[in-house]
């Protein structure tokens, strides 16, 4: 029910306010595109020394002038995705406690104490990681997974505390919070009408959150879970603490390897070659490009899910 | 109370650089501070930062470890002089071992930052050490994840005494370590070298000495092995030729001399030729004058050699020379 403005004045009003919104959009678009530019740009010296090769070399040598992005491509990947693995089941269940399970006397509190946990700085969890997780980590956990699965490629290595799956899972509590709290919310929009339904024709409290619950949210959860991969991905101080900040590919979870921000954050301010400073650059245009994509992705998949679980409802 | 104010700003001098001198260069700012009023902001990035800002203007000095050869002076249009002497310590985490005992040759410390020894109860290690007992524990090596001048001293060293880190690694502020992870600033560095069972790793001597680390001995060229103390560097340092060193760029590494620290070093101050406020240059320069006089008992007291009264003569000598503000000295 759309209200014709009246006035001149109203008129006025409302193409002004038409315009200087579609000005900041635009404007919005126009600084994501400066960036690419300039990363391109900057870049250049590197994109064309290396070319393709850039992504599947692992060199990394600033006295002969050979990088390769593929051991921070790989740490970047691999972090975020032991994040996520660690995180999502975890937030699924903490949200389903707090809105199906829980009292409210209980789930207020938990609510509140998990948005503070989002509020923590990054380098408080990176500190912490140093400090308490990672010798945790050494002295009991990394021991003793050794012993069971030591003989795995995945688990092997010396359990020096710092390294891929500690900075997973100091990720993995960042990211917890906000994927946790959009699911919660997703989970509490669920129209009670529907769980009602389910429950009067005799279905457990699990049954009905499994199949309407979860269904009904499920464009809002993937929606969360890609929140806190876009956290993790380019998470900067607290892996770097952590990650051991070595350029090597290894396959070992309890091994030392980088991610792109950590490299970035390491080098940027002292690289003073030309080759050496596009070859940073070019990192932060890969991670521009992967976030982009995967940001497509994500759209494309929310989409066909609309379109899927509409079709069954 | 604006002019109050515009007088503040004024009393602010900022640098960055190396982390090596950092902990002197602090306790000579908070000094200063106390007796002129003139506060120094010291950002401790590492020796490629230090060298990078200076260049960019964006701070008053630089600080680097690796000095800069003339050709390279000349061109940015800065002048470089060696404010105070260090030693880079190997230092390890070894249940069993205490400080200063476990004793290493140049060919041992090479061969464990290269990756080829790598365990604690290797028999190289153990026959250089017959009285100390060594368990059987993986070695990690511990290094600078950023570009750092201590790396450059260190690196500098075994590609004198290693002709294998000559050809495989070389010597640069960053390098392709063949093995091990990287720590943040010599701070980074020490704090991964704690936490890790059975990391060995390199730091500028102050930080082992407030973090209470393990230091390890060196064969010096002499064929003595030394403990890091002041007098091990001042040793090292005593046959430097600071007078005919265009930009004074000596490098300390690997002297002559049975009592000398084979891993000495020098860390410079770069500032620029040309100033563009002659009243800001001056209080610049006024502060490292005032380091030159007073500093040298809290340099000491942290193990860091001072300079010689010479040299300190030859450096003053430079900034008359060389420091102008559009053709007039800054310094008488």
């Amino acid at each position: 029910m759309e209200r014709r403005p009246h006035t001149k004045v109203q008129a006025f009003a409302e193409s002004w306010f038409h315009g200087a919104a579609l000005a900041c959009a635009a404007l919005v678009l126009l600084v994501m595109l400066a960036i690419l530019a300039e990363l391109v740009h900057h870049s250049r010296l590197s994109l064309v020394k290396f070319g393709w090769k850039f992504l599947a070399s692992a060199a990394w040598n600033p006295v002969t002038g050979e990088f390769g992005a593929a051991s921070s491509i790989f740490g970047t990947v691999v972090s975020t995705l032991i994040a996520l693995v660690v995180a999502v089941p975890l937030a699924i269940v903490i949200a389903l406690f707090l809105v199906e399970v829980a009292h409210p006397r209980i789930s207020k509190p938990v609510g509140y104490a998990i948005e503070l946990l989002a509020a923590i700085p990054s380098i408080i969890y990176g500190m912490w990681g140093l400090f308490v997780l990672a010798p945790t980590m050494a002295v009991h956990v990394q021991p003793f997974v050794g012993k069971l699965v030591g003989k795995l490629p995945l688990f092997s290595g010396p359990p020096m505390g710092i390294g891929m799956l500690t900075a997973g899972i100091v990720l993995a509590l960042m990211v917890l919070p906000f994927i946790t709290a959009v699911v919660r919310d997703v989970f509490a929009l669920v129209p009670s009408v529907l769980k009602e339904a389910g429950y009067g024709m005799g279905a457990t409290t699990w049954e009905v959150t499994r199949k309407v619950t979860m269904r009904h949210g499920m464009r809002g959860m993937v929606g969360g879970v890609f929140l806190g991969l876009g956290r993790a991905i380019g998470e900067t101080m607290a892996v770097t603490f952590v990650i051991g900040n070595d350029h090597r590919l290894a396959a070992s979870l309890f091994a030392s390897g980088n991610t792109i921000s950590s490299t970035l954050a390491n080098e940027f301010t002292e690289a003073s070659e030309p080759v050496y400073l596009a070859a940073l650059v070019e990192l932060g245009l890969i991670l521009f490009v992967i976030t982009l994509v995967i940001q497509i992705l994500v759209q494309l998949w929310l989409k066909r899910l609309k379109l899927r679980l509409g079709a069954e409802q | 109370m604006l002019t109050a104010a515009l007088g503040f700003a004024q009393t602010l001098i900022s640098g960055a650089g190396a982390t090596f001198p950092y902990p002197v260069y602090a306790k000579w700012a908070a000094d200063y501070a106390k007796e002129t009023g003139v506060n120094l902001n010291y950002q401790s990035i590492g020796s490629g930062g230090g060298i990078a800002q200076i260049k960019a203007k964006t701070v008053d000095f630089g600080a680097t470890d690796a000095p800069l050869r003339e050709g390279e002076l000349n061109e940015a249009g800065l002048i470089q002089w060696p404010m105070v002497m260090g030693g880079v310590v190997p230092v390890l985490n070894v249940s069993g071992v205490k400080p200063g005992a476990l004793k290493i040759t140049p060919t041992l410390l090479a061969d464990i930052f290269i990756g080829k020894i790598t365990n604690w109860n290797a028999p190289e290690i153990a026959a250089v050490n017959p009285d100390v007992k060594l368990p059987d524990l993986g070695i990690t090596v511990v290094h600078r994840s950023d570009g750092s001048g201590t790396t450059w001293i260190f690196t500098n060293y075994l590609d004198k005494v290693s002709a294998d880190w000559h050809a495989k690694v070389g010597t640069d502020k960053a390098v392709a370590w063949p093995t091990g992870v990287g720590g943040k600033g010599n701070e980074g560095v020490a704090a991964y070298v704690q936490r890790i069972d059975g990391a060995i790793g390199y730091v500028e001597y102050a930080y082992s000495l407030q973090n209470k680390m393990t230091y390890a001995r060196l064969q010096n060229r002499a064929g003595k092995f030394v403990e890091p103390t002041s007098g091990a560097f001042q040793a090292a340092a005593a046959n430097a030729d600071w007078k005919n060193a265009p930009g004074f760029y000596v490098v300390l590494t690997d002297q002559p001399g049975k009592d000398s620290w084979p891993i000495t070093g020098a860390t410079f101050i770069l500032f620029h030729k040309e100033q563009s406020d002659a009243s800001k240059a001056k209080a610049v320069l006024k502060f490292f004058a005032w380091s030159y006089a007073n500093g040298g008992t809290q340099a000491e007291a942290l193990d860091y050699v001072p300079m010689p009264k010479n040299v300190v003569d030859l450096v003053q000598a430079t900034w008359r020379e060389q420091v102008r503000t559009g053709g007039k000295a800054v310094w008488e």
